[in-house]
């Protein structure tokens, strides 16, 4: 479950950071927030929530006028251009476990959110107290930025101050500077709350839908270090018995096709079928046993999980 | 299980300056002559019956491995085919000394033959990470060893191990109870004196390194695995592992018998020779010296260009004329450990041998053979998940280990 409102308003009294709320009516913008709480001589702030190619996500929260260009910072990240995104509004509930409109650093609280990595806008120093919604857009809060900073390292998340601004040059010679600030491999949908969910991480064409339990769900997320060959088809079709079989036509498919040609056929007549059949079984009866091992493999690990969480009853 | 680490011990049977090899230092003036190891060490050579008769046995093409001779060498492997023939069961054991996340190609040859041997014989499987010994070693703190030994593991699994016939353990996790037991029990059987011998400690050495023998030893005896083995004391163990390690063996199997236990069987292979050329191991610490698994496929290919050592003539003439050293050029040799077609590697022999191919069309194909190799373990690891680690981890019993 995400951390509430009231919850993370509490947590803030507790370890004494003061704060002053001011409710209003659910804003979706920062101009609509503006009209409630404009006038309060404190920063107003924008939060983007970014996703990069390797799912790993990113908050940026910043003035809401200072000057945000993706490019750049996807460049000084060291994702390459274009390698920085919106992420998807499935992503917004599902890791920052807060609704729509409510972007706000204090999403990291949540377990679902802790390999977010959040790039605080340096300009925020300037002010004595800035703009942010409480993990609900129907309430602003104000606080000492360094306050914010320090509650969240207090809950171990990754928050640096960053010139959202600036516009160094990347190169050979020169690395990306903040590419400190990119999350370590494994992506945040790690610790998902415990309940049965379907998960669709990322918007784009690889994602497919996979209904698991908790831990379980690392399987269909991708923990890779690197692009596996396959990306999303590799990890999913070891849990799922349908495109399991479907990696499997493909490949023999791709196979039978690539030995129909010509000169094949010249060469073995009729007898092209016995040839390509021996062929198959010599080519890709181990790498086939290898994609079978770790099915079964995964779907022990299931057993396993389920098992440990909850002992079967025996008469 | 310790490997190269560069110590300057000399024991006490390295008494040839020509060529030194023991868990932590494999190095020589020239080429490793592994028939004189073989005599050194006192072990047999692995000859083509033995590949005839596990192709028998177990009714399947014998592992490349073994058809190229990489697993060159043995101790009572004669006697696990003899009891295997007669119906009775043995299990594997092999490990991991976890010093550095980077594995490289040398470190998945014992694993993938090991894979084969489990698919083969239909055994079951034990793989040690000997956390304790890299946080000695290599004074890591505890909390690294065991986090190497984790992300180790995910690579070992990613070779393609069944969980329902192998169980992995750190040391650090499990060292305890019986296994603890038949440690005290090796250690009262091993003097000082001795371990000094075999591996060259020191008196500046820690004790924890001293002490250390015995946890690599007793995975060798069923007792240590009541969860696995309770009632099977006589369960033979076959250990495959490179032939470095076989200092650790010969000390269990001098102690074997006086604890009432079997001797440990070892199958054992070369070394897997540096991108540089055979005098040394590949190095986990000289990048180019090794492929990664975590090499990209770009990485790969500038690696073999650059750095493969070649045994081409240094001009096109001559090389046309005397053709290439295939004793020396590493690309061929890296072909005959991973290219499994047996047609192809002898095509190749003769052609570059003979001078009508050059390195270029070898080393492409290398890189070929490579990089399928690499993206196939990574498509692999990928699906390795921490919980798939915790399964392959927990002390749970395996009841269809030999099904």
């Amino acid at each position: 479950m995400g951390v509430s409102k009231a919850q993370l308003l509490e947590r803030l009294q507790a370890q004494q950071i003061q704060f002053s709320q001011y409710d209003h009516p659910v804003v979706m913008t920062v101009e609509a927030q503006a009209k409630y709480v404009g006038h309060i001589k404190a920063g107003l702030s924008k939060n983007l929530f970014l996703k990069d190619k390797k799912h790993r996500y990113y908050i940026v929260s910043a003035l809401a006028d200072t000057k945000v260009d993706l490019k750049v910072l996807s460049q000084r990240l060291g994702l390459g251009k274009g390698g920085l995104r919106m992420a998807p509004e499935e992503a917004v509930s599902e890791i920052l476990e807060v609704p729509l409109g409510s972007v706000t650093p204090f999403a990291l609280v949540n377990e679902s959110a802790r390999n977010v990595s959040l790039l605080l806008d340096q300009g925020f120093k300037t002010h004595e107290c800035c703009f942010f919604h409480p993990l609900s857009n129907d309430t602003s809060i104000t606080l000492k930025i360094q306050d914010l900073y320090t509650f969240l390292k207090s809950v171990e998340r990754m928050v640096a101050y960053v010139d959202l601004e600036a516009n160094p040059t990347v190169g050979k010679d020169q690395p990306p500077d903040l590419a400190a600030l990119v999350p370590s491999d494994t992506p945040s949908i790690q610790n998902i709350s415990e309940k049965t969910a379907t998960l669709q991480i990322d918007g784009d064409v690889k994602s497919k839908p996979v209904a698991v339990t908790a831990k379980a769900s690392k399987v269909s997320s991708g923990q890779q270090k690197e692009k596996p060959v396959n990306t999303a088809n590799s990890s999913s079709s070891f849990a799922d018995p349908e495109q399991f079989i479907e990696e499997i036509l493909k490949k023999a498919s791709a196979f039978v096709v690539a030995e129909i040609k010509e000169e094949n056929i010249k060469q073995h007549g009729d007898q092209l079928g016995a040839v390509v059949s021996d062929s198959i079984r010599k080519n890709l009866t181990l790498e086939f046993k290898n994609l079978a091992t770790m099915f079964k493999n995964t779907a022990y690990t299931e057993g396993f999980g389920a098992g440990i969480r909850c002992p079967a009853k025996r008469l | 299980m310790e490997n190269n680490n560069n110590k300057e011990n000399e024991t006490k049977q390295d008494e040839e300056q020509t060529q030194v090899i023991n868990p932590w230092q494999v190095s020589s003036k020239g080429k490793i002559d592994y028939d004189k190891l073989i005599d050194q060490f006192g072990c047999q050579r692995l000859d083509q019956s033995f590949v005839d008769r596990v192709h028998r046995l177990t009714n399947r093409s014998p592992h490349i491995f073994l058809r190229r001779n990489v697993f060159f060498a043995h101790r009572d492997f004669n006697e696990i085919l003899d009891g295997y023939e007669r119906g009775e069961k043995f299990y594997l054991y092999t490990g991991r000394g976890p010093s550095s996340e980077a594995l490289h190609l040398g470190h998945l040859v014992p694993f993938m033959f090991t894979k084969y041997l489990q698919d083969a014989f239909k055994v079951p499987l034990v793989i040690q990470l000997t956390d304790d010994e890299k946080c000695m070693w290599k004074s890591l703190t505890v909390e690294e060893s065991k986090r190497l030994a984790r992300e180790n593991a995910k690579d070992i699994i990613a070779c393609g191990f069944d969980v329902s016939r192998t169980f992995i353990f750190s040391d650090f996790d499990y060292v305890g109870g019986a296994f603890y037991e038949n440690m005290v029990k090796v250690a009262k059987c091993v003097t000082y004196n001795k371990v000094v011998g075999i591996f060259g400690f020191t008196g500046e050495d820690h004790i924890g390194k001293i002490s250390f023998p015995p946890v690599q030893a007793v995975p060798s005896f069923p007792s240590s695995f009541p969860h696995l083995f309770s009632g099977k004391d006589k369960l033979r163990c076959l250990i495959p592992c490179a032939i470095d390690q076989d200092p650790y063996f010969r000390m269990t199997r001098d102690v074997a018998p006086r604890l009432g236990y079997n001797k440990p069987a070892l199958i054992e292979s070369l070394f897997f020779p540096a991108l540089q050329g055979e005098t040394g191991k590949m190095s986990a610490s000289d990048a180019n010296s090794a492929i990664y698994v975590t090499d990209t496929q770009k990485a790969i290919k500038e690696k073999v260009n650059k750095y493969a050592f070649s045994g081409g003539q240094d001009s096109i003439e001559n090389h046309r004329k005397y053709g290439a050293n295939l004793e020396v050029d590493i690309p061929f040799k890296y072909l005959s450990f991973f290219l499994e077609d047996d047609e192809e590697l002898e095509h190749i022999r003769k052609e570059y041998g003979s001078g009508r191919m050059l390195t270029g069309e070898v080393k492409k194909r290398l890189i070929d053979v490579l990089t399928e190799m690499v993206e196939r373990h990574r498509a692999a690891r990928a699906a390795v998940t921490d919980e798939m680690v915790d399964a392959f981890m927990a002390v749970r019993p395996l009841p269809n280990m030999f099904a």
